[in-house]
């Protein structure tokens, strides 16, 4: 409505505050008298712990206590467990070995926590720290997850018989080789997708205070909403109610999936802070940061594709291991059926599929869900396909996508989840025509007489929001003033949700966006039946409790309104912030201030307009789009510019054009850091040697392109403001676009595919035949 | 074995006792209460912490809190003007969507005026090498870019479809 509602560009309600260093992040937390918690961390990739002397860290200065896994067990503390559940074709359950919140006995990655030490300041808690004597024996230890499926490979579990907790399938791979037999063209490819870091630039830290009066535990963290973290730290962990736990994230410094679970720290410090009858405070710096948040990722694929003559899909084989590294993560071993496979095989009709994953212990970092979860490595495989089979069949690379595009909504996929819409084809269109696809031919005759290299490659992509928690509530307040409190549980953690939830409370109540509050990140005030934010499901989720609630406040308002005016409900209307009756109208401001005064109430009607809704929804949505990026390679050097990069989404309806693009531009940064720098490298003894900023590639101002945005907006069928996520959306498009260009420019020297990330000197290599 | 540092941070003068080892960053959050400076790793590189020292982008994470005695320090806090009226940089990174979560914003801002201060006419190449220093997760650096631009450059701005 108007400039300011559903579609606008509204410029961001919260900007001002975070401009002017008003943001309230984990570590702005403190409380008079806080005592400081600091870890002690495993350097052993993998070794039984056969002593532990804490008599000289109890002793030194301003120690107050310190904990290990003994003091936990004396408590009767549980450890840490996957819910997910899979089985194998046989019908065997997946093992689901649980993580001890701090060491028992044995270590099994580098930077798991051994001990928790509280003193009085964090100087004096690292000091004592360093006087733990922990007497580690090592052993063994594998990092890579093929690795760890060789049989003489160091068995993570003493208690299972190999790494692999679960093999994983859709069905018989018969009928699928039957398929594949019978297929004129058939193209193999054997695809890294690697480690990454999250990285959100807010370091990881939390601060828990116990109030022994309220027997409550507040904890201030970073997290993607904090509901279902109180859940677990009140009920499994510390024996108390949910509400006997407040979790506190007003700004969070970045999510991007893995800021949602319970990690074991928030635990033991809650446990300490319990324990003192006081409040601990732990901050850690970047290299712990790197060793305690989850990573995203890491998995290894083989893949077949059958086509038949007119290069049209007649089989599809995906073997994936997947590195869930030493701890199964609260998503971890679901990310390549759940996370992937809802939407494999992506853009495309596949009428025989065969799905094998292997989920494998190995001794690192836990890997969870990060941007996209499973899916840019679904689209990424996918898409590295179409290119080679455009080969094999002789097609350009943009009609074997038209060729093979899904067409017909909804469509069922193989996995049984339910695409409602999309065009596929407009997109693909769309992106081809503002990336001038058509000339790129002139463009490589021109480099080439520069001596340069020049590829293009275009990525179409699938995606799958707002799975898993299928409700989320939401409440609207209006004050007597008129204006209007959101509590919301969808949290933003950079998203903007105090600019679009504004918007849409102006779309459906008419007051003005500066008068929308949003209060988020605060589990004593969030609706109890909200979740949080992940999977980009904030839109649909939030966006849809929103629009009921504000229904349910129209229609009270409708009545109050009716007695203003001397009228019937049933006659009052409401447009635009006001209610009319025939020649009367009153706005929505007289309304609210008289729902709070009872001589202007109707009869029997409970003062106020304060409306909550817990929105059901219907299905998951599927956002989609296309990716072209064109690049010019150095044949001296490697060196890759990126000169062009267009990006298509659908995304249903845009409810703020500037933050969906916001949220596409950082997608493909994170797409394009992971193919052209960015990989987690554990060395032979399983150390995590890119444990810094130093030694990681975070992609930089001068690494990432200009990103040339578009829309092709199918609306949703399934959701009632027809929105489809957008945060995942640019580092589904980003790999493959971005590889796919490198590998076109790379044609005349036999290297269709070269695994991320694509460093100059793996370019170089791919060049001069040095691979 | 606490010293007594005495400096001007935003335009007050200010005084704390500290360690020795204590990094100009935590003396401006941890002792002055000055949250805006952000620390997002302890390596110089993410650039969260950037404030002005005497005019100047220093990574006051990477300074010591003695070090900055009796100089001239400006932090976030200090950027709009008294009344609230924000600073040009910051009413350019809300215009042009330079920050999501806002954890790197605030040394972003400061080194974008710093930026701004010594390369005025930038290009869109320019102002992106002038960023090394400053990590963001978020934007992509697209909004960041665009809003240094629309100060240094504004012909250079792209974005205008926005509008």
């Amino acid at each position: 409505m108007g400039q300011f509602g559903i579609g606008q560009p509204l410029r961001r309600l919260e900007d001002p505050r975070l401009l002017v260093g008003g943001g309230r992040y984990a570590d702005d937390a403190r409380i008079e008298g806080q005592f400081w918690g600091v870890f002690l961390r495993s350097p052993h990739a993998h070794a039984d712990i056969l002593a532990m002397d804490l008599a000289a860290a109890r002793a030194a200065p301003g120690v107050k206590a310190i904990f290990t896994a003994a003091d936990l067990d004396a408590a009767g503390m549980p450890d840490m467990a996957c819910e997910v559940e899979l089985k194998s074709l046989a019908g065997e359950a997946m093992a689901r070995p649980q993580r001890p919140i701090l060491a028992r006995g044995k270590t099994r990655f580098v930077g798991e926590c051994v001990a928790l030490v509280v003193a009085d300041t964090q100087a004096h808690a690292r000091d004592a720290a360093e006087l733990i004597a922990v007497d580690y024996a090592p052993r063994p230890a594998v990092a890579g997850a093929q690795a760890a499926l060789r049989p003489d490979a160091p068995r993570v579990w003493d208690e299972l018989t190999s790494n692999l907790p679960v093999h994983w399938e859709n069905g018989p791979v018969g009928p699928v080789d039957a398929a594949m037999a019978g297929a004129a063209h058939r193209v193999r490819l054997r695809i890294v997708n690697d480690r990454l870091v999250p990285a959100p630039m807010e370091p990881k830290g939390a601060l828990a205070a116990w109030d022994k009066a309220a027997s409550k535990l507040t904890l201030w963290a970073p997290t993607q909403g904090g509901r279902r973290i109180q859940a677990t730290i009140a009920k499994r962990f510390l024996g108390l109610e949910q509400e006997q736990v407040r979790v506190i994230s007003q700004d969070v410094g970045g999510g991007f999936g893995m800021r949602g679970q319970t990690y074991p720290e928030y635990v033991a410090l809650g446990f300490a802070a319990r324990a003192l009858d006081g409040a601990v405070k732990w901050r850690a710096d970047r290299t712990e940061t790197f060793v305690s948040d989850y990573h995203g990722r890491d998995q290894v694929n083989e893949a077949e594709m059958g086509l038949d003559a007119q290069g049209r899909i007649v089989a599809l084989k995906i073997h994936t291991v997947l590195n869930l590294g030493a701890y199964m993560a609260e998503n971890g071993p679901r990310l390549p059926m759940e996370g992937g496979g809802r939407i494999i095989p992506c853009c495309y009709h596949a009428p025989h599929f065969y799905f094998s994953v292997k989920p494998v212990f190995t001794n690192t970092v836990s890997t969870d869900t990060y941007r996209g979860a499973g899916r840019p490595e679904a689209n990424f495989l996918m898409e590295r396909l179409m290119d080679k089979a455009a080969a094999a069949c002789g097609l350009p690379r943009d009609e074997i996508r038209r060729r093979n595009f899904i067409a017909q909504f909804p469509y069922k996929t193989p996995l049984g989840y339910s695409i409602d819409s999309g065009d596929f084809a407009a997109g693909l269109d769309q992106a081809l025509r503002m990336a001038d696809w058509a000339q790129f031919e002139t463009r490589r005759a021109e480099a080439k007489r520069r001596g340069k290299l020049r590829g293009i490659g275009v990525a179409a992509f699938i995606e799958a929001a707002g799975g898993r928690a299928p409700v989320e509530d939401m409440r609207l307040q209006a004050a007597p003033d008129g204006s209007v409190t959101i509590f919301s549980g969808s949290h933003s953690h950079g998203q903007g949700h105090a600019t679009v939830f504004a918007q849409l409370a102006h779309e459906f109540l008419g007051v003005a966006p500066e008068r929308v509050t949003l209060v988020q990140g605060d589990t004593d005030v969030t609706p109890k039946g909200s979740i949080g934010t992940f999977g980009s499901r904030s839109s649909m989720m939030g966006g849809g409790g929103l629009k009921a609630a504000a229904e349910k406040i129209v229609a009270k308002g409708k009545r109050i309104a009716a007695a203003l005016m001397q009228s019937e409900a049933e006659q009052v209307s409401f447009a635009q912030g006001v209610f009319r009756a025939g020649a009367s109208e009153v706005s929505f401001a007289a309304v609210a201030a008289a729902a709070h005064d009872p001589a202007k109430l109707p009869e029997g009607m409970a003062p106020g307009l304060d409306e909550s809704h817990l929105f059901q929804r219907e299905a998951e949505n599927f956002p989609n789009g296309c990716h072209v990026c064109e690049v010019e390679i150095d044949p001296e050097t490697g060196t890759t510019e990126i000169l062009r990069y267009v990006a298509v989404d659908d995304c249903g309806i845009v409810l703020n054009p500037l933050i969906v693009h916001g949220q596409v531009h950082g997608g493909v940064a994170q797409g394009v850091g992971q193919a052209t720098i960015e990989k987690v490298v554990y060395d032979e003894e399983a150390q995590l040697v890119s444990a810094s900023f130093m030694d990681y590639g975070m992609p930089r101002a001068s690494g990432v392109p200009y990103i040339e945005a578009g829309f092709n907006a199918v609306p949703c069928k399934t959701n009632p403001l027809g929105v489809k996520g957008a945060g995942e959306a640019g580092a589904c498009g980003a790999p493959p676009a971005y590889v796919g260009a490198v590998a076109d420019a790379l044609r005349d020297f036999g290297a269709d595919h070269i695994d991320m990330p694509l460093t100059p000197e793996k370019v170089w290599r791919a060049i001069h035949g040095k691979g | 074995m606490k010293s007594k540092v005495t400096l001007t941070v935003n335009g007050k003068e200010r005084s704390a006792e500290v360690e020795p080892r204590t990094l100009l960053a935590e003396l401006l959050r941890d002792h002055l209460g000055l949250t805006g400076t952000h620390v997002g790793c302890d390596t110089t590189q993410c650039g969260c912490c950037v404030v002005h020292v005497d005019g100047k982008a220093v990574k006051s994470c990477t300074m010591l809190a003695v070090q900055a005695a009796g100089k001239q320090v400006t932090t976030i806090e200090g950027l709009a003007k008294p009344d609230g009226t924000l600073h040009p940089m910051q009413e350019a990174f809300r215009e042009h969507h330079g920050l999501q979560c806002g954890f790197c914003t605030p040394g972003m801002v400061m080194m974008a005026v710093d930026i701004a201060r010594r390369r005025p006419g930038a290009d869109e190449k320019t102002v992106r090498e002038e960023l090394e220093g400053n990590l963001c997760r978020c934007t992509g650096y697209q909004g960041i870019v665009e809003a240094i631009l629309s100060v240094v450059n504004p012909g250079a701005v792209k974005d205008h479809h926005h509008a």
